[in-house]
């Protein structure tokens, strides 16, 4: 079932035409990973898919429907830059996103995080990037939701944490639901995505099951993507 | 469980062959449960729909069966675990035999060799 349909969807800000034409389906139950270069528009879409910008042409449909109310309720969406208030502690934190999702999973959140070895009583502000970071996936995959966008979900973290991160990603991820991830740190998450799909200049140059790939070009996603945007 | 994959490789095609490994060296013994592709997926951090893809194709080659409800087991069949061993030994030594052409060996100097190695 194509969960999210791009329709010939563009977007232009002012002359500069961010997005060119995107066909693309999501489908359910599988993990994607969105590639590319700085710039390439990969955060535009997300913004798109969760209703933050709407498109200059064509149509974008979430579950059938224009994005809204009823797609932010399934969809749960890590942004890139953090839009939470700094001098919440966790446990605000915890009633914040219990009083705006019906389908946050508090128990879960708070078996996350204590694994984690972050009290409820902490401070957002006191927080290393790192465990922000942390702090804020956590919330985010501890909705029901059928949709996570994840932008940038590893960008600040060493690589240990990444691991701890992607293992969050996976143990929580349940076949009736999909994942996006946006990133450039390819060979750190290549190993959990179904579909890869890479865009430049705003155009999807390639979308294809990640196993494939690696077959038809016998070489890891990571490598592919440094040969096909080489400076 | 450690799970390093090469390049060239689908990933479910080399986890086909580490299963295959385990259960060949007797880490994963004749008749044991498998772990759920959950746990084998937060185990190594695959994908979860790429660990359904390695176990269906070692069920198809009788590697492994699944008992409704209760999970995926490897075969009680010595022989099909044998066979595997066999296949796995074929392998390895038709890259060693590929490699000692390169340098120059045909088959009785690499036999002359192993001898005289003991």
């Amino acid at each position: 079932m194509q969960f999210v349909q791009f329709q010939d969807l563009s977007k232009s800000f002012g002359t500069k035409e961010i997005l060119k034409d995107i066909n693309l389906d999501l489908e359910k139950g599988k993990i994607y990973g969105l590639l590319g270069p700085n710039g390439s528009g990969k955060t535009t879409m997300i913004k798109i898919i969760n209703g933050l910008l709407q498109p200059s042409s064509g149509k974008i449909l979430i579950n059938g429907c224009e994005p809204g109310i009823e797609s932010k309720k399934i969809i749960s969406y890590l942004p890139e830059r953090t839009y939470l208030n700094m001098n919440m502690k966790v446990s605000e934190l915890i009633q914040f996103f219990k009083d705006f999702y019906d389908d946050f999973d508090e128990k879960k959140a708070i078996k996350l995080l204590y694994k984690l070895k972050i009290k409820e009583t902490d401070q957002l502000k006191n927080m290393s990037k790192g465990t922000k970071e942390k702090v804020q996936l956590v919330m985010v995959m501890s909705r029901k939701a059928d949709l996570y966008v994840l932008d940038e979900p590893i960008g600040g973290v060493d690589p240990a944490s990444r691991d701890y991160i992607l293992e969050t990603i996976l143990t929580n991820f349940n076949e009736d639901a999909s994942i996006l991830i946006s990133t450039h740190l390819i060979s750190d998450i290549e190993k959990i995505l179904d579909q890869v799909i890479f865009i430049n200049q705003g155009k999807i140059v390639l979308n294809e099951d990640a196993d494939t790939i690696r077959k038809k070009k016998k070489t890891t996603i990571d490598k592919l993507f440094r040969e096909e945007f080489k400076c | 469980m450690e799970f390093q994959f090469d390049d060239d490789k689908p990933i479910y095609k080399q986890l086909v062959e580490k299963i295959k490994l385990e259960i060949v060296l007797g880490h994963f013994k004749r008749g044991d449960k498998l772990p759920s592709v959950r746990e084998l997926s937060t185990m190594i951090r695959v994908n979860p729909n790429t660990i359904q893809r390695a176990l269906a194709e070692l069920e198809e080659e009788k590697l492994i069966y699944t008992k409704r409800t209760s999970g995926k087991f490897v075969t009680e069949d010595g022989e099909i675990i044998h066979q595997v061993m066999k296949e796995m030994a074929k392998e390895k030594m038709e890259t060693f035999i590929k490699d000692m052409k390169t340098l120059g060996l045909n088959i009785d100097d690499v036999i002359k060799l192993l001898k005289e190695r003991k």
